[in-house]
């Protein structure tokens, strides 16, 4: 690795931007009023709105494409993607979360300035070529995820939440290190070029290329949630602010397939034949737990988690087939999956009010009779969550399915199929909630007057049934991206 | 206008249902009228379609064809040959005389209740025409979020065990057919279902794939023993609800079979037919006789539906037994031809069977048949209509009924004579339950002072219930124009089975 040169800073021109102005934010923000904070507020969706611009003027230029720092830094189409996604569901989470922060009395700069830090780390992870420059994006992710959930200090629960959040994190990273440092014994190096060429020239220590790499599918396994690592998913979505819940569900969520696929496809790919049988263990696992669990729960918060963790396991099928199809269904899957989710999430905002969380499933009683477009939004998300066809969720089912059919587990595509129809049970009831239910007595909607909110709230739901119809496009750039990586 | 006759069959409805909700939702009198004009005029686009439509050849015409998802080589591709465009008149019209039978027996939500109806329409019209399976399946599993609301939110007491049951029944059933669906893809690169139709595969494929088709549509049809759903939706749906059911969704099945299993499996449906044949068989005689015990007027029709609809998969699949095992090219027409026939007659009788129950049900808002008697002494026109339905329901000449059945009993005599008297007992038990059904709510001495009171029907009802009377009567007597609709398409359907794909 030479001397650093403006050819390695050039590609990461988004990454350096976003940090920039988040440090000016950060400071910034101390010298804004409590009632002008919804300057910071505006100002990070303008900072994230201009690195996603920043993102796609990267991915224009030819002449950035590829590595930097000597490989440690990636900067492919498969980055450019999910980076774009982060940005895009970051900002959302952004909209929804004021109405949400503001009564609670938690519309503060830190809620901003972390969440811009998490987005940095998931960029970072988006393009890591190297172990470091993974870890490093994983860790800088991870920290202040911790600290959101906790946000809301005087709540018991959230610091309850935060504590297993963080205990359980920071075992799975360890265990993820653990898994590198044999990696690196076993191939004497951290880039994923290199490990990929000394997997594939002599195959060095069997034994312990596996040993190491169960570690590090464990520990990508917890960072997605899946089951049997997925523990923390109920407790954190549920003691978490909504608004927090809201940025783990969903832009997170590209986030670890972004270290799923760099370390498993970048680094990993001569092993194919090892994760892909753990892998299907983990999906038909998290199939079943998230689907058959989430139907015992009357908490929404708690549904939408074991919901979370039923996801999870479709988008493993897309990766166990690895092929390019496959790669590209599981980046469908995960982009469409934070789109759902912060439009599901966003709704829970919209019908807790002050004093109040949403987070009963008995508290969407009704709604129908009392604002019927908001119902509409509801159903147009249960059915995509439940992969009716015309919705984005079917589409992305279609694909996951068809990479677990190409990678010959037919048996897996069939149980999946059956865990849809589990799947199905729980979203329904919700809409039955909504449409078929008498609203409680006594009680009233006080939906936020945000404009904004309203309307990107709508726009975001509308999309599912958008890109349901109309997701060509976004599937063919998918899978362009894997294609040329 | 005439190249894209189908885009606009399914898009009118669908605009004419937002329109529905954007305009009509402070004002139901509005909502409504929006709603039946979008109706009519569907059903008046869908009169080119059939009168444009060269039923002698047997092709698939209108043909529209667009990519839709590249990346899946899924196609936008719609289609008719002559099933289809019966079909496809035949959902135009019940949704025109469901919303017009509609009109007040329903207050709550009208603009969401039609919106939900025309939504319905739009998607059991692009069932009819699609010729890519993905974007049938689409239509075909999309179709199940209107129906689910409308059992859901207008329903009886039990509605939402009941919307829950048809959605769950229905969605297992499906997403089997879409495994089979992806692994066909990944097979032969293609939806295209004439493409599909064409590939061979093997006999270990064909017996895979044919259960997952047979999963899904025996649930739809429904088949015994995966019949249990449809008593259930039928007695707590309003009665719109009830007759688009009856009339067209169970139709859905059976034409899934003609499209699906007939040609994309024709080795392993012949082999497995003696499986399909005994679960019609059942279905025709063993619900036949559970119609008999019912003391619920939508319970009974629903099962005599059940029970109707094993003509349909009997003579679907008695083909097999005709044109590979006998030869018999002619008489495995006619068993389709029956087949097709009673489903046809079946969506126009069983319709009128359940708004005949509306009628009554609005007036003494019981559906028990005990709560009843006497009925034809003071509604004597509504009695007019309902003896003449219940005729046609159980098989008499003249009647639409009489047609199909006879049909497929004629046909499937050629391939086994026991088979053929097996299905002829329905004969006798459909008539004793429809007739005794009749005895006991219009004859007999006014039983109670509800029924006294009660007034005859409307001129707006009386449209309803003349228009299927009409229908019925109409393809009874003459039922040639169908026939010779379909013939040619059946004609090809045959070749189809005939063709071995191992």
């Amino acid at each position: 690795m030479g001397p650093m040169s403006m050819a390695d800073l050039l590609p990461m021109v988004p990454e350096l931007f976003l940090l920039g102005s988040l440090c000016v934010l950060m400071i910034a923000d101390l010298f804004i009023s409590q009632a002008h904070r919804a300057v910071t507020h505006w100002l990070s969706i303008a900072v994230l709105l201009l690195t996603a611009v920043l993102v796609y003027r990267v991915s224009g230029d030819s002449s950035l494409a590829g590595s930097a720092f000597g490989g440690m830094f990636v900067n492919d189409g498969v980055a450019i993607v999910c980076k774009t996604f982060i940005l895009i569901s970051t900002a959302l989470v952004f909209v929804y979360a004021k109405p949400y922060l503001i009564p609670r009395k938690l519309f503060q700069g830190e809620f901003y300035t972390l969440i811009l830090f998490a987005a940095l780390g998931m960029m970072l992870l988006s393009s890591a070529g190297n172990m470091l420059t993974a870890y490093l994006g994983l860790e800088l992710l991870a920290l202040p995820s911790y600290a959101l959930v906790a946000l809301d200090r005087d709540n018991g629960k959230a610091s309850e939440a935060a504590m297993k959040y963080f205990v359980l994190g920071a075992l799975a990273s360890g265990m993820l290190l653990y898994g590198i440092s044999m990696m690196y014994g076993a191939t004497g190096s951290l880039d994923f070029g290199s490990i990929r060429a000394a997997l594939l020239s002599n195959a060095p220590h069997p034994w312990l290329t596996v040993f190491g790499l169960v570690f590090m599918v464990i520990g990508i396994a917890f960072k997605f949630g899946a089951a049997p690592f997925h523990m923390w998913v109920p407790d954190v979505y549920e003691g978490a602010p909504t608004a927090v819940t809201m940025f783990i569900g969903s832009a997170s969520k590209i986030g670890s397939l972004a270290l799923a696929y760099r370390i498993l496809q970048d680094a990993l790919a001569p092993l194919f034949m090892d994760w892909q049988g753990m892998l299907a263990v983990l999906a038909l696992l998290s199939l079943a737990i998230g689907n058959l669990v989430a139907l015992a729960q009357t908490n929404l918060k708690r549904m939408l988690a074991y919901s979370a963790i039923s996801h999870v396991g479709f988008l493993l099928l897309g990766l166990i087939a690895g092929t390019t199809e496959g790669y590209a269904s599981a980046l469908f899957y995960v982009i469409t999956d934070a789109l759902t989710a912060t439009a599901s999430f966003g709704l829970i905002v919209f019908m807790s009010r002050s004093g109040f969380e949403a987070e009963e499933i008995d508290d969407f009683r009704g709604l129908n009779q009392r604002n019927s477009w908001y119902a509409l939004l509801v159903l147009l998300i249960m059915a995509s969550l439940a992969g009716v066809p015309l919705f984005v969720g079917f589409l992305a089912k279609l694909q996951v399915l068809k990479a677990a059919v190409t990678a010959g587990m037919l048996w897996l595509a069939i149980a999946a199929g059956v865990f849809t129809v589990i799947g199905a049970f729980y979203y329904l009831r919700v809409i039955k909630i909504v449409y078929f239910d008498e609203p409680v007595a006594g009680t009233t909607l006080s939906a936020p007057k945000d404009l904004p909110f309203r309307l990107v709230l709508s726009l975001n739901a509308l999309a599912l049934v958008g890109l349901g119809i109309f997701g060509g496009p976004l599937m063919r750039w998918c899978i362009r991206v894997v294609a040329e990586a | 206008m005439s190249q894209h006759l189908l885009s606009w069959l399914i898009w009118l409805p669908i605009l004419g249902a937002v329109a529905t909700v954007v305009l009509g939702h402070a004002d139901a009198r509005r909502a409504r009228w929006i709603a039946l004009a979008t109706a009519v005029a569907t059903f008046a686009i869908s009169i080119p379609l059939y009168t444009g439509y060269a039923a002698d050849t047997g092709t698939v015409q209108f043909v529209e064809k667009y990519v839709w998802i590249s990346a899946l080589n899924v196609h936008y591709h719609l289609g008719v040959d002559g099933i289809s465009v019966a079909l496809i008149v035949l959902t135009s019209f019940t949704t025109v005389l469901v919303l017009i039978g509609a009109w007040e027996a329903i207050e709550a939500k009208v603009h969401q209740y039609v919106a939900c109806f025309l939504l319905l329409e739009a998607l059991m019209i692009g069932v009819f025409c699609a010729r890519d399976a993905l974007l049938f399946y689409t239509f075909f599993e999309a179709m199940l979020i209107p129906m689910f609301i409308i059992i859901g939110l207008w329903g009886g007491p039990r509605r939402v065990y009941a919307t829950l049951k048809f959605f769950l029944y229905t969605f297992f059933g499906s997403i089997f057919m879409l495994i089979g669906l992806i692994y066909l893809y990944i097979k032969t690169g293609s939806f295209d279902l004439d493409y599909l139709a064409q590939h061979p595969l093997s006999m270990r494929e064909q017996y895979w794939l044919f259960f997952s088709f047979l999963l899904a549509f025996a649930v739809k049809v429904p088949m015994f023993p995966v019949h249990t759903w449809l008593p259930d939706a039928h007695v707590e749906a309003p009665t719109g609800g009830s007759v688009i059911l009856a009339a067209i969704m169970l139709k859905i099945g059976g034409y899934g079979f003609m499209r699906f299993s007939l040609p994309i499996t024709p080795d392993a449906s012949h082999e497995l037919a003696w499986l399909v044949i005994a679960m019609s068989l059942i279905a025709v005689v063993y619900i036949g006789f559970v119609a008999l015990v019912q003391e619920d007027m939508k319970k009974l029709i629903a099962y005599s539906s059940i029970s109707h609809m094993g003509f349909v998969t009997l003579g679907a699949f008695v083909a097999f037994e005709l044109a590979r095992d006998n030869g018999a090219m002619d008489a495995a027409r006619m068993a389709l031809q029956g087949s097709m026939v009673q489903m046809i007659s079946h969506g126009f009788i069983s319709a009128a069977m359940f708004s005949c129950v509306g009628v009554v049900y609005d007036r003494m808002h019981s559906r028990m048949i005990k709560d009843y008697g006497g009925v034809a002494n003071t509604m004597p026109w509504f009695a007019a209509f309902m003896v003449f339905f219940a005729m046609a329901n159980s098989g008499l000449p003249g009647t639409s009924g009489f047609v199909g059945e006879f049909m497929v009993i004629l046909a499937s005599f050629q391939a086994s004579p026991l088979v053929a008297g097996t299905a002829a007992i329905t004969l006798i038990v459909g008539a004793a339950y429809t007739l005794w059904l009749v005895k006991r709510v219009l004859f007999g001495e006014v039983a109670n002072h509800h029924v006294a009171e009660l007034t005859d029907i409307n001129a707006r009802e009386a449209v309803v219930l003349g228009g299927f009377a009409l229908a019925t009567l109409v393809f009874g007597l003459w039922p040639a124009p169908l026939v010779d609709l379909m013939d040619a398409s059946l004609q090809g359907v045959v070749q189809q089975l005939m063709h071995v794909k191992v």
